[in-house]
């Protein structure tokens, strides 16, 4: 068993075993409280330029599931108390270590994670970096930034989903680092999705005789997509808009709102977010380091808060609407998965207004 | 939406008496619930006929009835205390099926009580099983296939439509009660018989086998206006075929990917909606582990055993917020206690693993059988914690107080390894373990298990580490990986074969129900071998600690009473100004909520788990007094580890454990104890019997609910026994005692060493050779001298001063021919504190653990003596669980066997018998309105002039006497009139006249040798299946005549609130 170091800004050191990839690497080191779907984290391109740690002590027992995958692995290390090598599941293909073996990411295991989650919470978010040596170049580590996280993760080029059946409305699904089940979301309820390159412009879009337009998830500061954010501006109110996560901090952008670092983010499948025209709350999967500053909010209506820090988790606009939160899921519950119906009122009564 | 501002006055349904599928979790969810009602600033009337619960306290509701939980008693209460609301399901199944029984009888609507929670329409949907399958096709959820049955006939056409092997379920049953698996026609048609029988609405389900599928539940809340959570997730490690309840289960679950979790979730979550619960929810699943094809097995609207364990799973407090809901309110608006900054509307996240253990009776019943199916067998659980599957299960299974500190257990048969992995039965993990350490591949015991192969390889893994530690010399590396293993040292030492071990201290890591990513002040942890302890850094109020250990699993001779006095214990210690630790491992308790002590330690009861939290806690004192033998156990190792153990001193706890210490010190203070001879052989065993002179009493040293006693009546009884108990490797010595079939008489006294209090005289109705836990006993007695009340006053405080106790001592004579011997003294607080101190109004607990302390009883107002009695007359009656194991020997004995108790309170003697009776189920009315009753006698001829007495009371009752040929002769000698029915050997009269509706009782004595044992197991089962109570003691019978000529009714009784009696 080889060593391998977890070594943090704050100087503080911990021992732990390698696993998967044997390199090094310097990330922002942020902690998940999901209890399973570490595929699904593993794969969420939003997790690009970040170390990822798991609160539950038990990660990988039903290996690496291929199909489960929500695109491509961007993680830069992986912390776990224990992974499992000798996984059991029906769809299981290969072990964790393989899967981070192949894609280069640096594992380590053997960490006392809730010492680590309790450091993080208590100082805030850091950087660290997954060393073969306690020696280490603290300077580096210190000034790590997540910097073109979006270009790193989104299509160079369009590409097209079709459902099985006729499609009954077409999206644009601008990628700013999308999970696939977005798109299988969509499909699923007869979309056609063209999946646009991050810096894709309004006006492709709007001459694409599109119905609406998805904004997606992705990684990093929002504030550092500038040209993005102009676009969207563009497209307010001239087509149906559904925004999650930074797509949902991009749209606030545009629309004048400001966004703000969460002190250690909200990450995993438990947050409850609360309707604030109505008396539901409903569990949701979130995995943000920023959110939309609440007094910043002025053209739109909060339409959901985080119940437990009252947080900004979805606003609504004239013809668009955004949420803080994952109802695509994967991992997590899907008890918001209503909203893509939501999404799909809001394009056929464009349809009508225009027929 | 705000609380419900009608509601004023609640009525609450408790559970009833503890029975294997109904145990102390009820105790545990009524009396949160009894807490949040009265928070609410709302009146409580509480019903529970079991006097043995924490929830029928004063402190807890405002007015309390011990009364039989029956819609004639239940409505008479609510005629005469008018509530606004009923709160049924907190109740278990008992209070469940009475509140639709009290809403369906029009009960509810006439005296205007809205049922509280998920209302009638839900429940009846989701109970019943054809409604409950019309609604899951109506939102698309699968259940198994299968069909309802309300006759034989229907039945087998049924089975064979869907094909074997099938389930059979009986509709209304606790636990599945009558339930099984039949793999063929013959199997089936005995076993739909049976579930028919048992089903009160005479309704079975015939359904599709799908064992081997994983079996996983979730714990859900829904509140009125729809927010729904899944609070916890658990999976079973033994596959579809064995009941949840005897199952090991883990929680979270661990081998579901996202999606498999996600679609469980989401459909227990439109399955509560679609059925509309207001409240708390169990949805149990079968998974095929080969594809997402899913079956909804059942679910359970109300709080259930595996919802306290989801509570102390997760911290998260199901009974409180389910109560909270049921008045109201939304779960948005309920705040989460442990964070103080998050609210009852999340998903708990948990950072560790958790694992469950039954515990089974299977000690106590030798010579049943151990299988495991869909009827529950288990009377409890341990639950423990770890930061993996390895480290949880084997705190599990040590703190089982199965004699196991690891998984190597003896094999129970020669069977080889690959047949006996076959048998479905509570050792299989055992074996499973035992398989892997001899090298059979992982894959031959997922074949033959279907154990998921996650649990398999983490089981070899242990074995292949244990073979390690065998093999190497021990380094600290191998050391502190077996600590993470869950290893005790005492394992590592005897496995490595080493005595020096590393130095090495347990950190405490928090419950806090968001895997820290909230700040929590949690008084609740559990220990892990890391670094980085979160109980030593918590913040202390610097008062003095004290630590009191808990009891562990619910089990036969130890059950929720234990609870009871453990729980009082810390509540009068806070109140004294201690800071309180609580030690306990058994989630179905009130001890064991975060709330309870100053602290929890949910940890195994073991010397060296308890020693660690010692180290990080340095109480000043650890109270083992009101933990049973469970706590009392451990005082030999503490002491000899320099802790201090407050009240009574080891020695004095030595002394009255230690028999022939005991001897001595009887001897010493001048009081008789029956004539006993300590023995180590079959042969001293046989001599000491013929000088004492048959019949003979026979027990091992050191025990437990009388566990291994036998009354041995000739030599071959002793030979028996002695093969038996040899076998089980019981190393102390073995007590041969004269026995003396007196009465028996017990007394729990209180001493501060100065004063000595004694509550109440308790006479038993069985005499002596039944176990006290067996006995219907009776407060005050009703055939007790003068002379002999002074006695045992006298005999009882000299007792309690020469054993130098401090706090409390529970003493058991026996008088015969006016002289009064000792059976046995137990320096704890006994199995009847909880009710004397209810009936009597002194609190028992709180006086002797103050006294335990250094406080004086006189300052508190009492004085040396037998207190006054009190007005009512207080029975216990046992409660048994044979139906659930149906092959055990039910014949009452030394060996206790009851499960649980309920209490009858009454102006008589009778009264109170009457309405105990009814408590616990026997209709002792029935035999009146009956045209044509009839009772079997069977008893051996030492029993002949009582059998006789027996028939006259029951021919004055005009009852038609049957027995069997030599039983018949005696009564017929005297001139009573008695049809004979020919001994079960000769042929079937006996099981005729059973299936005839002709009998109400059976009478049955002897039944010592094992030829006669099994011709008696078959006669009471199908006694069982038929409702006929079957009596194995001639004084119970007796009893029973006498209060069926007093011809009370549930409704002539008076109806007693023990908290107005002040």
């Amino acid at each position: 068993m080889k060593k391998r170091y977890l070594i943090l800004e704050n100087k503080e050191i911990l021992e732990g075993i390698a696993f998967g990839c044997d390199c090094e690497r310097v990330g922002e080191l942020v902690f998940t409280t999901n209890m399973c779907g570490y595929i699904e984290t593993l794969t969420d391109p939003s997790y690009y330029g970040q170390i990822v740690m798991h609160t539950f002590p038990q990660i990988g027992n039903y290996g690496i599931i291929p199909s489960d995958f929500e695109g491509k692995s961007s993680v830069f290390g992986y912390v776990v108390r224990e992974y499992c090598d000798e996984p059991s599941n029906f769809r299981c293909e290969k072990t964790l270590d393989a899967f981070l073996k192949e894609n280069g990411i640096p594992g380590i295991s053997g960490i006392d994670t809730r010492y680590l989650t309790k450091l993080t919470r208590e100082y805030g978010v850091m950087n660290a970096m997954i060393s073969n040596s306690p020696d280490a170049d603290f300077d580096l580590i210190k000034n790590y930034c997540v910097t073109n996280a979006v270009p790193s993760v989104s299509v160079s080029e369009p590409e097209i989903f079709c459902p099985e059946i006729t499609p009954k409305f077409s999206v644009a699904l601008i990628d700013y680092g999308s999970k696939k089940n977005i798109i299988n979301e969509l499909i699923k309820r007869a979309c056609k999705v063209t999946l646009f390159p991050h810096n894709v412009c309004a006006e492709t879009i709007l001459d694409g005789n599109f119905d609406g337009v998805m904004l997606s998830n992705g990684p990093g500061d929002p504030a550092d997509n500038v040209f993005e954010i102009s676009q969207i501006k563009k497209l307010m109110n001239k087509i149906p808009i559904f925004g999650i996560c930074l797509g949902h901090q991009l749209m606030a952008l545009a629309n004048g709102a400001k966004t703000e670092k969460l002190k250690y983010g909200h990450r995993g499948g438990n947050q409850p977010v609360s309707e604030t025209n109505g008396h539901r709350t409903f569990i949701s999967s979130q995995n943000h380091g920023y959110a939309v500053t609440a007094k910043s909010v002025k053209n739109g209506i909060i339409s959901y808060v985080n119940a437990n820090d009252k947080t900004v988790e979805g606003i609504d606009y004239k013809t668009a609407f955004s949420v803080q939160f994952h109802p695509e899921a994967c991992s997590g519950p899907k008890d918001t998965e209503f909203l893509f119906d939501k999404f799909l009122c809001m394009m056929k009564e464009k349809n009508y207004a225009e027929k | 939406m705000p609380k419900n501002k009608d509601i004023k006055k609640v009525l609450v349904i408790g559970s009833g008496p503890i029975v294997i599928g109904q145990a102390a979790e009820f105790d545990y969810a009524g009396a949160q619930a009894c807490r949040v009602l009265k928070n609410e600033g709302i009146h409580v009337v509480l019903v529970n006929s079991n006097p043995a619960t924490i929830m029928t306290d004063r402190y807890l509701a405002d007015d309390i009835y011990l009364e039989p939980l029956t819609v004639e008693t239940v409505e008479r209460i609510i005629k005469k205390e008018r509530p606004d609301g009923l709160l049924a399901g907190l109740g278990g199944q008992t209070g469940l099926t009475l509140g639709v029984q009290l809403s369906e009888s029009g009960v509810l609507a006439k005296y205007g009580v809205k049922l509280l929670g998920t209302d009638v329409e839900a429940i009846k949907k989701a109970e019943d099983r054809e409604a409950f399958r019309s609604e899951m096709r109506k939102i698309n959820q699968p259940c198994v296939p299968s069909e309802i049955a309300q006759s034989l006939e229907e039945a087998v056409t049924a089975a064979e439509k869907i094909g074997y092997p099938v389930i059979v379920r009986p509709a209304f049953t606790l636990g599945g009660s009558g339930g099984g698996i039949a793999y063929n026609g013959e199997d089936f048609i005995k076993i739909a018989e049976n579930g028919l029988k048992l089903s009160p609405i005479s309704q079975i389900l015939v359904e599709k086998s799908i064992a081997g599928w994983k079996e996983i539940e979730f714990e859900t809340i829904r509140d009125c206006v729809g927010n729904a959570i899944a609070v916890c997730s658990m999976e079973n490690v033994d596959p579809v075929g064995v009941h949840t309840g005897d199952s090991i289960v883990v929680a979270p679950t661990l081998t579901l990917s996202d999606k498999e979790y996600q679609m469980l979730r989401s459909a227990s979550l439109s399955m509560i909606s679609a059925l509309g619960i207001v409240g708390g929810c169990n949805c149990q699943f079968a998974l095929n582990p080969n594809s997402f094809e899913y079956a909804v097995i059942e679910v359970n609207p109300r709080v259930s055993r595996s919802s306290a364990l989801a509570s102390k799973a997760t911290g998260y407090p199901i009974a409180k917020i389910s109560t909270m809901v049921s008045l109201g309110y939304r779960l948005d608006e309920i705040k989460n206690e442990i964070t103080g900054k998050t609210f009852a509307c999340f998903e708990p996240a948990l950072d560790y693993v958790v694992v469950k253990f039954p515990k089974w009776p299977f000690d106590k019943f030798i010579g049943t059988k151990r299988d495991l199916g869909t009827q529950m067998k288990a009377t409890g659980e341990v639950m423990a914690i770890g930061q993996s599957f390895e480290e949880a299960l084997m705190k599990a299974v040590r703190g089982a107080e199965i004699k196991l500190d690891t998984l190597n257990a003896p094999a129970l048969t020669d069977q080889d390894i690959i047949n006996r992995l076959k048998n479905v039965d509570d050792r299989r993990i055992f074996t499973v373990f035992e398989a892997l350490k001899s090298d059979v591949c992982a894959e031959t015991v997922h074949d033959i298990t279907k154990i998921d192969n996650y649990f398999i390889y983490k089981l070899k893994r242990l074995a292949l580490f244990e073979k390690e530690l065998e093999a190497a010399p021990l380094t600290d590396e191998m050391y502190l990986k077996a600590k993470r293993l869950g290893y005790p040292d005492s394992a590592i030492r005897r496995i490595a074969n080493c005595d020096k071990l590393p130095e090495f201290s347990y950190s405490y890591r928090m419950v806090d129900t968001c895997a820290a990513e909230f700040n929590a002040e949690t008084p609740y942890f559990y220990s892990s071998a890391d670094s980085h302890c979160e109980s030593r850094e918590f913040c202390r109020s610097g008062k003095p600690v004290v630590m009191v250990l808990g009891s562990g699993p619910i089990r036969i001779g130890q059950g929720i009473e234990f609870d009871y006095s453990s729980v009082h214990c810390v509540w009068t210690l806070r109140k004294m100004g201690y800071d309180v630790v609580i030690v306990n491992n058994n989630p179905e308790t009130v001890s064991t909520d975060y709330d309870t002590a100053d602290r929890l330690y949910f940890e195994p009861l073991t010397p060296e788990d308890v020693m660690n939290i010692i180290e990080a806690e340095k109480p000043i004192g650890v109270v083992v007094a009101f933990g049973g033998q469970t706590a009392i156990n451990l005082t030999e190792y503490l002491v000899s580890q320099g802790v201090a153990i407050l009240g009574t001193s080891a020695e004095g706890i030595d002394t009255a454990e230690d028999r022939e210490k005991f001897d001595a010190f009887l001897e010493s203070i001048g009081i008789s104890r029956p004539k006993a001879v300590s023995v180590n052989t079959a042969e001293e065993a046989l001599i000491a019997a013929k000088i004492l002179t048959y019949p003979v009493l026979l027990r091992p040293s050191y025990v437990i609910g009388g566990q291994g006693m036998c009354v041995a009546r000739c030599e071959q009884d002793v030979r028996t026994f002695m093969n038996n108990i040899l076998s089980f490797g019981i190393s102390n010595s073995v007590l041969v005692d004269k026995y003396m079939p007196g009465t028996e008489l017990e007394v729990d006294c209180i001493s501060d060493g100065d004063t000595v209090l004694i509550p109440g005289i308790m006479e038993h109705v069985e005499r002596a050779g039944i176990h006290s836990g067996d006995s219907i006993a009776v407060y005050p007695p009703y055939n007790l001298t003068e002379h002999m009340t002074e006695k045992i006053t006298k005999t009882s405080v000299e007792i309690a001063k020469g054993l130098g106790t401090k706090g409390i001592v529970n003493i058991q004579y026996l008088a015969e021919n006016g002289k009064l011997y000792v059976i046995e003294v137990n320096p704890r607080a006994s199995r009847t504190v909880p009710y004397i101190s209810k009936v009597t109004n002194i609190p028992m607990i709180e006086l002797a653990s103050r006294a335990m302390l250094g406080e004086k009883l006189s300052d508190m107002g009492y004085k040396t003596g037998l207190a006054p009695a009190a007005k009512y007359y207080a029975v216990k009656v046992p409660v048994f669980s044979f139906e659930k194991i149906d092959d055990a020997n039910s014949i009452m004995g030394p060996e206790m066997k009851s499960t649980g108790e309920v209490l009858g309170m009454g102006r008589t003697k009778t009264e109170a018998l009457y309405k105990g009776l009814a408590a616990s189920g026997v209709d002792v009315g029935a035999i009146r309105s009956k045209k044509n009753a009839g009772i079997l006698i069977s008893v051996e001829d030492y029993d002949y002039s009582d059998a006789i007495m027996l028939a006259e009371k029951f021919t004055d009752l005009g009852v038609t006497l049957y027995a069997t040929p030599d039983t018949a002769n005696a009564i017929r000698k005297r001139g009573i009139d008695v049809i004979t029915a020919h001994n079960v050997w000769e042929n079937d009269d006996i099981y005729r006249l059973v299936e005839s509706d002709k009998l109400s009782y059976i009478v049955y004595t002897g039944a010592v040798m094992d030829s006669s044992v099994g011709d008696f197991r078959q006669l009471h089962r199908k006694a069982m299946s038929r409702k006929i109570p079957c009596m194995t003691s001639i004084d119970t019978a007796l009893a029973l005549a006498d209060v069926i000529a007093a011809k009370y009714t549930q409704k002539s009784t008076i109806l007693v609130n023990i908290n107005e009696r002040r």
